[in-house]
């Protein structure tokens, strides 16, 4: 490691330039980052590579859990992956069966819309993630996953579970991204009530199973056990996709606000495998399309704003 | 490179990247919350007893590195790194003699230092997220001091 201390490093002995000095040169380095990396620009490029050369210190970190479940793996009993195989069987005789109508419905809504023919998936593309267990941070709700920019993924990308919404990434290296989760506390998802069609905005709490729902004013139509479903609007995320539960719900009524509480649908902090998806352009659904908006607006309910 | 002799550079290599792995490895929350600076403890050791392996690069280095590792703004543990490594270094011939009481009082000096300056760095590029357990950091850092240095004494020969 010739880059330690190279050069004259003997500044106590009298060569080369004084601690201060070197400390001073540092200093203005570091702010100088600061300063750039704040504004965004040229800097990201450097991070995109500082990503790489971290990522194997992020797979030593995570190399003790992953061996620890390679071993429960192996040593799982006959018996045991019987049971889970028939769970599995179960399950998914459960979703064939919930989806076997879906062609037909979607036929059918298409007629009701006027449409010569169904929209296609709005999921047009989607790959699967693994959690490398590296704490990011303490106070905030993120993680670091084993897909990067040689694998497509990009900045604002929608993350999901098989439950619902994780979060979106909101940086990449070249084979890792870091996601923040949608319990955040600086994440911020629209959201529509399932039941109701009641728009508003989710926030994150920090806290890996709540979130909150600061904006409903008191007399809207929101209830606990209300499936609460991305609304497509923010053009991140596109419509439908299950995010959280309402849980609780206060109306003092000397405030103008309702105060709800959500739990969201997809285990934060259990889930190994996640779902990175790209949505298809022309379907309404997608948070790309201005169709979108203007097709789920049509309903006349109110939009609100917080 | 005669005079480079002795100094160990390998030491402070595998010492400052096992600290950067102790640093992110996911623990429950409330140890999370308590787990002191495994880099600054490492870069204060170093500062003290092998200034001239690492000079301020290498703990600025680290500091660089732990930024890139929790997506923070690029440069606020690096300059709070570079900072605690300039001050140790200018006392540590003082600090060498000292009892291991009194440089746990340094240490904790400095872990508090290093909070500060990320703390300001955090307020000033206004990253919102903080709690007021960090405080208590730089103590169990003070607490893990007289183990820590005991361990590291043994990867090198002291002078």
């Amino acid at each position: 490691m010739a880059v330690f201390g190279s050069g004259g490093s003997r500044s106590l002995g009298g060569r080369g330039p004084s601690f201060g000095f070197r400390f001073f040169c540092y200093a203005l380095l570091s702010v100088v980052l600061m300063f750039y990396d704040k504004r965004g620009g040229w800097l990201d490029t450097a991070r995109y590579g500082l990503q790489a050369a971290i990522y194997p210190l992020q797979l030593a970190v995570n190399s003790p859990s992953a061996a620890w479940r390679w071993l429960e793996e192996s040593f799982t009993t006959r018996e045991k992956l019987q049971a889970e195989i028939d769970e599995l069987r179960g399950q998914l005789l459960n979703q064939q069966l919930a989806t076997l109508r879906q062609a037909a419905l979607e036929a059918e809504n298409a007629t009701l819309r006027g449409l010569t023919q169904a929209f296609p998936e709005v999921i047009a593309k989607r790959l699967i993630g693994e959690v490398i267990s590296v704490e990011v941070s303490t106070l905030r709700q993120r993680m670091v996953v084993n897909r990067g920019g040689n694998d497509g993924v990009f900045r604002s990308q929608p993350v999901i579970t098989g439950a619902g919404v994780l979060g979106q990434v909101i940086r990449t290296g070249p084979f890792s991204a870091e996601v923040i989760l949608i319990t955040d506390a600086e994440h911020a998802l629209p959201v529509q009530v399932l039941r109701s069609g009641v728009r508003t905005i989710a926030l994150g709490t920090g806290r890996a199973t709540s979130l909150e729902l600061p904006y409903v004013p008191q007399n809207y139509d929101v209830q606990e056990g209300d499936v609460l479903v991305t609304s497509g609007l923010g053009r991140i995320f596109p419509y439908g996709l299950p995010v959280a539960k309402v849980v609780k719900v206060e109306r003092d009524s000397t405030q103008p606000l309702a105060r709800i509480l959500a739990v969201p649908l997809a285990n934060m902090e259990s889930d190994r495998e996640v779902l990175f998806i790209w949505s298809h352009p022309d379907h309404p659904a997608s948070p790309a399309s201005d169709a979108a908006v203007a097709v789920e607006t049509e309903g006349s309910k109110p939009v609100v704003k917080p | 490179m005669s005079y480079t002799r002795g100094e160990p550079r390998w030491a402070v290599t595998f010492t400052v990247l096992l600290a950067l792995i102790v640093q992110v490895i996911p623990l429950p929350d409330w140890l999370a919350l308590v787990r002191p600076s495994f880099i600054g403890l490492v870069v204060i050791y170093w500062s003290i007893f092998a200034p001239h392996a690492g000079g301020i690069f290498a703990p600025w280095l680290a500091g660089l590195a732990l930024d890139v590792f929790k997506g923070d703004v690029l440069g606020q543990n690096a300059l709070a790194m570079a900072l605690i490594a300039y001050i140790t270094m200018s006392l540590h011939q003082r600090l060498r003699n000292q009892t291991m009481v009194q440089q746990s009082l340094f240490v904790f000096a400095m872990l508090t230092v290093a909070e500060v300056v990320v703390w300001g760095i955090q307020g000033w590029t206004e990253q919102s997220v903080s709690s007021s357990w960090r405080w208590i950091q730089p103590m169990v850092g003070a607490m893990v001091w007289p183990f820590l240095s005991l361990l590291l004494s043994r990867s090198h020969a002291r002078a």
